[in-house]
Parts: structure tokens; sequence; C-alpha cells
């Protein structure tokens, strides 16, 4: 089978400071995996790489078999990958139901029509709210979106990636600023909608629990460079991610 | 859904009550001067409704849409007043082409440039376009502007042209609301709010952007062009960049955030201007001073600051 997105020596620097550098990986359709790293090591970086958000400096992204390097998020959002961010980013004067129906009217090719109310649009909604549904969010569906609670707005975040019916979904720290409660609602949420949407799924993560919990497979960035790649149980035991990254009484 | 209904009964018994009075207009008018006032409301109205559209709704604030306001109304003035009154109709119908084309191509300009600058270059392409017509006195009758621009036939009859310029405007707001409420709109607000995650849900924002432009162009166009046959005139004023501000003023003073509020805004500043006016010259100082507090007090605005009560003394509601 072949990988839905590999990445081939991936670069990218900001004046001198050389953030990523020769990332090389597959990622195989269906899985789920993580990214981590250290703060500052280019996780986030790299994922505005392989998201079209900024243009690599050298290397080539394969996404659906096809070179996306110097394409715009629009095309590849439209070729069928989908983002959440590491600070939620949502329509904050929307309701929670109009931030997840804009996606989905998007996806059904239905934003530029301009004469009748958003209500009508009857698949656009019931997607909305069967996306809201599996993410607990449907009872807050007329809440205006900046209302929300901080775990909320990400998962709402979320919602909006899920609604374009993604095959790659990335996910930037999913559960940053959680409390303990609800970081542990959310990693089971996300092996849900795993499951449920026939994603392929990759995260980037501090959680430790979340990421040797769900992932399949876990690289671990450093400084820009890939350091190593494995299943979670190679991870744990692999000497230099002990060293660099997860700590001796890990 | 039966809350939706409710809405959708009372926005179109205020909608109705809205139409009803500006119909009754001239046959409750003691003199043609308040039939001229109630044209005056209803253009700016249109005016500042598709300004808003552009600055509430996607967030643009344009210091130039004098530009096309100007333009639709110097369309119909010079045509008529070379050609002879038959171009009236055609005259708008050539204004509204030209400011559609116009938007484009400038909008490709301007609207790469975000915030600040976009409203730098709309006043700047703005007072260009005043300036031009300012110094071209041998065609446009620069700073005396050209007066006796009558409609043709039947429309030359004051009560007669009152209603055709109140249909136009009526049906104006009508299509712009409808745009506001739809999947377009919703996009618009989307652009305003958090454009890079609308290109991460494959929607381009500039373009999302230069169509909003095109449209607010064109029906600040229409309003323009209505206007001659109101004061059978044009004059440079209409190009000015304090015309411009006047629906931004128009705007804050009803309520950005609100479809309606540039509307009531429109009504009320017209109002004002007219009966101050009457008594005293400051009438400037007045509006300036309900601005301050407004800005101040009530920076929702009349309609925003109304239904913030409705919604206190009334049933909680959602939805805009
Ligand atoms: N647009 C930019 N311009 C300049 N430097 C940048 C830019 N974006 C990121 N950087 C720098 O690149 C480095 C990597 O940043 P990045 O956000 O990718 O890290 P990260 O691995 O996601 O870290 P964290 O875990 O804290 O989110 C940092 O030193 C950051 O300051
Ligand atoms: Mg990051």
């Amino acid at each position: 089978m072949a990988p839905i997105l590999e990445l081939k020596a991936v670069d990218k620097s900001f004046g001198g400071l050389h953030v990523t550098s020769k990332v090389s990986f597959a990622v195989m359709p269906g899985e789920i995996s993580a990214i981590i790293g250290p703060n500052g090591a280019g996780k986030t970086t790299l994922f505005n790489q392989i998201t079209g958000h900024l243009r690599s400096d050298a290397g080539a992204i394969f996404f659906k078999e096809e070179n996306i390097v110097g394409r715009s998020p629009q095309q590849i959002v439209a070729r069928g990958m989908g983002r959440a961010f590491q600070i939620a980013s949502i329509f904050p004067d929307e309701t929670v139901l109009d931030n997840i129906r804009a996606a989905c009217l998007s996806r059904l090719g239905q934003t530029r029509k301009f004469w009748r109310s958003v209500v009508t649009f009857r698949q656009a909604t019931e997607d909305a709210h069967a996306i809201l549904d599996s993410l607990g969010l449907d009872s807050q569906a007329d809440r205006l979106a900046f209302e929300l609670a901080h775990g909320d707005q990400k998962l709402l975040d979320i919602g909006i990636a899920l609604a374009l019916k993604p095959a790659l979904l990335l996910l930037d720290e999913p559960t940053a600023g959680m409390s303990p409660d609800e970081r542990q609602h959310t990693r089971a949420l996300i092996k849900k909608l795993w499951k449920a949407f026939d994603l392929t799924l990759v995260f980037i993560e501090h959680d430790m629990d979340m990421v040797f919990g769900i992932a399949q497979v876990v690289r671990v960035l450093q400084q820009g460079a890939l350091l190593a790649e494995g299943t979670p149980e190679e991870i744990r035991a692999n000497k230099q991610v002990i060293t660099a990254y997860l700590g001796e009484d890990f | 859904m039966t809350k939706e209904t409710a809405m959708n009964f009372k926005a179109a018994t205020l909608w109705g009550m809205i139409v009803v009075l500006f119909a009754l207009v001239p046959v409750l008018a003691s003199s043609p001067y308040q039939i001229n006032l109630a044209s005056h409301v209803l253009i700016w109205s249109l005016f500042a409704v598709s300004f808003n559209m552009l600055w509430g709704v996607t967030g643009m604030l344009s210091l130039g849409q004098a530009l096309f306001y100007g333009l639709g109304a110097y369309s119909v003035g010079l045509l008529v007043n070379y050609l002879g009154s038959a171009w009236y109709l055609p005259g708008i119908g050539i204004g509204l082409l030209a400011a559609a084309l116009l938007a484009f191509f400038l909008g490709l300009l301007v609207i790469r440039v975000g915030g600040v600058y976009f409203t730098m270059l709309t006043l700047a392409f703005g007072q260009l376009a005043w300036q031009i017509t300012f110094k071209w006195y041998d065609f446009t009758g620069g700073d005396d502007g050209i007066q006796g621009i009558m409609p043709p036939g039947l429309l030359g009859n004051k009560t007669a042209y009152y209603y055709f310029l109140l249909v136009l405007v009526l049906v104006s707001i009508w299509i712009l609301k409808r745009m506001a409420y739809s999947p377009f709109g919703l996009i618009l607000r989307c652009v305003q709010q958090n454009p890079d995650r609308v290109r991460f849900l494959g929607r381009r924002v500039r373009r999302n952007q230069l169509r909003i432009y095109i449209i607010s162009s064109f029906f600040s166009a229409l309003a323009g062009s209505l206007m001659v046959g109101v004061d059978s005139s044009i004059h440079t004023d209409m190009l000015y960049w304090t015309t411009s501000g006047e629906v931004i003023l128009m705007s804050v003073l009803g309520g950005i955030n609100q479809f309606f509020g540039p509307f009531v805004g429109a009504v009320a500043i017209i109002l004002i201007e007219d009966y101050v006016g009457a008594y005293t010259e400051y009438w400037s100082l007045i509006i300036g001073t309900i601005m301050l507090v407004m800005v101040l007090g009530f920076p929702k605005g009349l309609v925003g600051e109304a239904r913030r009560l409705i919604m206190r003394f009334g049933r909680t509601e959602t939805g805009r």
C-alpha cells in the first residue's frame, strides 16, 4: 500500500534559523500517529509546511501521491486534508452550529449561494449536528463560539476540520491547556473519532499518556530533525529519545 | 424550528411596517419637501447598508465608497446633460456596470493589502476621482456641478420618482439582507473573524473580499444615481471623502453588527441633520456629540443596544 503522506527531506528556515531540516517520513492510510519533541522543535512549523501555510525551502511532500509543495492551503484542503490548531482557531462571533456549518457548506461547494438563508441548507445542517453530536457539543449548538469553555473551543476547532470529511487530519496539541479530566475525555474522544470517521490521523502532543496510549507510530522531532521513529514501545526504549526529551525517570 | 419561524414572522412584520410607512409618505406629506427628505433617507439607507456589507460584515473599512456613489451619480448626470433626458435610465445602467467593472479592477489592487492600508488606498483612489472631477471644469462643471438634470416622462413627477426609487431601494436592501443571511454572508463574516481559518476551510479569502467589494460598490452606485433625480443635480461633494465618512457614522450609530443598523443610523442622521440644521448651523457639533456618546457608551449602536434590551427583558433568543 502506498503512503497517504510522504515527506522527503523537507526543510524550512526563517532567516538564519533552521527550523526543520531534512525531515523524511511516510504515513500509511488509516494510521494514527504522534509527533513529539521539545518546545521549539519545529513541530508546528512542519504542520504549516504540510498544509501549505508555509512554503518548504527544499524537499518534497507527497499527499495522495502528488507533490503538494507550492500548493495553497485551499488546494490542499480540497485534496482531503484537514487541520486543527495549537491555539483553537474558530469563528468567535458565530454560533457553534454555524462554525461547523460553514465548514460543511464549504465541503458541499455551497458557499457561493447567496439567496437562501443558511438554516435552509438541510444537508449541511444535518451534517453539522452529527459532527457536534460526535463531539458532545450539540447541546451548545446555539451558543456563540467565544462563550465556550477553552476545552470546548479546542473540540470545536477539531469539529471544523472534521466537517470537511478529510482523509488526513492533522491535530496540533489537541489537549493543550486542558484540565486532566478534559484530557482524559479528549484522549478517548480522538480515538473514537479516528475510528468513526475512518481517518488517517497525525497529532502533535506533549501529553505522554495520549501519545503512548493511542498512537500506533511515534515520531520524535528535535531541533528540526527527525530523531527517531517507531512504535510506542520502541520509542519508550530509545536511549537518544530518553536523553533528548522523555527524561530518565519516564 | 418554531423559534426560527417566530423570528422570521417578527422580521417580516417589521419589514412590512417599514414598507408601508415609506409608501405612505407622499400621501401624508404636507409639502414636496417631506417627499424630498424621505428620498434622502431611503437613498442614504441603501448606501449605508451596502457599505456595511463591506465593513460590519466582512471587516473591510473602505474610506472611498463615495467614489462609487459619485460614479453612479455622474454617469446619469453627464449622460443626461450631454445627450438628453432619454439617457436617464440607461445612465443608471451604465453607471452600475461601470461601478462593477471599476470595483473589480480597483479591488484587485486594494484588496492585496489588508487592514489600514486597504482603508488608506480606498481613500486615495476616492480623493483622486474627486480631484479629477473637481479640476475638469469643462466636462464636469467642476465645483459648480451640473443643475437641472430631470428624469424623463412620468419620472419627472416628484411623487412618481419617489415610488420609483422606493421600489429600487427596498428591493436592493432586501437582496442584501438575503445575502447577509446566506452561506455567502456566513463566509464573509468568517473572513472578518478568522481569515486564516477560512483558508483551511478551502475557501479563498481575497476572492470573497473582491466579490463583496464589487457588490457593495454596485449598490453604492445605484444609491448615487438615484440621488440625481431627487436633487436634480450632481456636485463634487458626492465624491468627497466626507461622503464616505458619512456612511461610517451612520453604520456606527445604528450598529455595525446588525443588518438594519446602518439603515436606522441613516434615518437618524438624515433627520437630525434636517431638523437641527434648521435651527443652527452647528448641527455637525450635535452629530459629533451623539457619536461620541454612542461610541463610548453604546458601542453596539441603536439597533444593537435595542436588541440587547429586548433580549434581557424578553425570552432568551439566539441568532442575529
Ligand atoms: N513565522 C516564523 N518566523 C520566525 N520564526 C519562527 C516562525 N515560526 C516559528 N518560528 C520559530 O521556529 C521554531 C520552531 O517553532 P514551532 O512553532 O514549529 O515549534 P513547536 O515544535 O511547535 O513548539 P511548541 O511545542 O512550543 O509548540 C521556534 O524557535 C520558533 O520561534
Ligand atoms: Mg507548536
